[in-house]
């Protein structure tokens, strides 16, 4: 019979029923903060990074069940990928490893791939602040 | 396990009595009613039948009711037929939290020319009939205001805007798509000119509604052709689809009195389980003057469409006026006209109860929805930043 379920993939809703690293992570290494209440979707992701390899992700967001699919979905794909592997990841590549969103909901998928590249503008403006900081520390 | 319907405001399942009177007008007396032999006058006479039954309903004669094929085109019919009728005026009084067939109707006849006024409701939904009043001019030719909200449940003054509309020679339309049937509607208790009803919203089919037209009510005909509806509206009348109609109608009028007085308990029963059991609910429309079968609210920091999935996966159905439920991304404009914000619009759940609905089903959902909404606000950003 059909229902609200065949909306969405199989997969979409495997990840909607459990979605992975949901969560926050203490002292990120970069964080991304996109959406807004207009739209009705919301999304904050986390980065942990180590060398140059994103070692962990996690994230919380207020949306649909598409955004929260795309959401975990992106941080189940970022993870052990190093910046420039993670940078690759569109918000095609992410509806993709989905199984497909519906034409509808593909601005969430959009929003996933800016929480991605917002988190890692994030890391990357931390990175000079420190090295700014480690310079300015060297020629004291 | 048992699948929870409650979302009767969209639609009602037709009634077995309906399906069953309806049965014989697909195939035996299938003839139509315009044609003279005995097929065709089978037909006819069982289209007049259903009209007096519809007409009983909500107590107009018979030959004022005009078949359509739903609320959206009586709503249609009603708007247009009036705006066209009469060329030195050209200015509607409607609402801002009318039904889309009136809204964008209105909208319609704005790109053509027509002025309107979308009057502004309270944080309950009630139009302040003051402002009827003051908006009226010599241009005015129409007031549409709904008899109930289909979302939020909150049943208009329509009575005393009617005087209103009418002293000042001005016709009055009303859309009772989702009152009639529900809570008693006489069109001269209400003193309307027009009223809108369709019949899916009473346990009859899809694709069939009715407009009330007061005799000697200019209007210019929506559905130009055959002459059918005493020339309003052309088309091969839906037979079956208004036998199950008037049947419909007329099992409404039998159990509308209990019906009210159960729904309105199991109602009661809902949103004092849901505002007790969790916090940050708000409860949307008016607290009394609602429909008998509606609860709206708006439950903070989690999205509509996310809870609703929940409750699908755990066979329960209900409705919300977020924007990721609809294909414009945009938040219900009703919740939007009470003045909420749009993370509140976003958050809103609609539950409405009808004949099929029990005091176990109410108790499911009290029991379902707060996990739902813990295991959502476990992964909402917004609860964080209110912290």
């Amino acid at each position: 019979m059909p229902d609200i379920q065949s909306l969405y993939s199989e997969k979409v809703m495997d990840h909607f029923r459990n979605p992975r690293n949901v969560g926050e992570i203490e002292n990120p290494d970069g964080t991304g903060h996109v959406g807004n209440p207009i739209c009705g979707d919301i999304m904050e992701l986390y980065i942990k990074v180590n060398g140059n390899i994103i070692t962990d992700a996690k994230f919380k967001t207020f949306g649909c069940g598409a955004a929260i699919a795309t959401s975990s979905m992106v941080t189940e794909m970022v993870i052990g990928k190093t910046i420039d592997e993670a940078l690759e990841i569109s918000n095609k590549t992410v509806a993709e490893a989905l199984g497909g969103l519906p034409a509808a909901k593909m601005h969430c998928s959009v929003l996933a791939e800016d929480a991605l590249r917002s988190a890692i503008d994030d890391y990357h403006s931390k990175q000079k602040k420190q090295s700014k900081t480690k310079a300015k520390a060297k020629k004291k | 396990m048992k699948r929870i319907y409650l979302d009767y405001a969209a639609t009602t399942p037709t009634h077995p009595d309906v399906v069953e009177a309806m049965l014989p007008y697909f195939s035996d007396s299938f003839g139509n009613p315009s044609s003279i032999y005995s097929y065709g006058q089978e037909a006819k006479g069982a289209v007049e039948k259903a009209r007096e039954q519809v007409a009983a309903l909500i107590g107009a004669r018979d030959d004022e009711v005009v078949f359509t094929s739903g609320g959206t085109e009586a709503d249609n019919s009603a708007i247009q037929g009036v705006a066209l009728a009469d060329p030195e005026r050209n200015h509607i009084i409607t609402s801002a939290t009318e039904h889309h067939a009136v809204i964008e109707t209105c909208r319609f006849l704005e790109r053509r020319g027509f002025k309107v006024t979308y009057l502004p409701v309270d944080k309950e939904g009630l139009i302040n009939p003051d402002d009827v009043r003051n908006t009226i001019t010599e241009k005015t030719c129409l007031v549409s205001i709904m008899h109930a909200n289909n979302e939020i449940g909150t049943i208009q003054p329509i009575k005393e805007l009617a005087v209103i509309a009418r002293g000042a020679g001005v016709l009055i339309h009303t859309d009772a798509v989702q009152t009639a049937g529900q809570i008693p509607v006489n069109v001269d208790d209400l003193g309307v000119d027009l009223l809108s009803i369709s019949a899916h919203k009473l346990y009859g089919p899809k694709g069939v509604g009715a407009l009330y037209i007061r005799k000697g009510t200019k209007l210019v005909p929506f559905m130009h052709g055959g002459g059918q509806e005493r020339n309003r509206r052309g088309s091969t009348e839906n037979v079956p689809g208004i036998v199950g109609f008037g049947k419909a109608t007329e099992i409404a009028r039998n159990v509308i009195a209990g019906e009210i007085e159960r729904q309105t308990q199991l109602r009661n029963h809902l949103i004092s389980g849901i505002l007790e059991q969790i916090d940050g609910v708000r409860l949307n429309g008016h607290p009394t003057n609602r429909l008998p079968n509606n609860v709206n609210v708006s439950v903070d920091y989690v999205e509509g469409e996310s809870m609703l999935l929940n409750l699908d996966l755990e066979n329960i159905c209900a409705s919300t006026g977020s924007a990721c439920s609809s294909s414009s991304l945009e938040a219900s404009h009703v919740l939007l006209a009470l003045g909420l914000t749009h993370e509140q619009a976003h958050s809103s759940l609609r539950f409405t109860v009808g004949k099929w609905t029990t005091d176990e089903d109410i108790d499911r959902v009290s029991e379902v929805l707060p996990r739902v909404v813990a295991r959502l606000r476990a992964m909402s950003p917004l609860l964080k930043s209110h912290k």
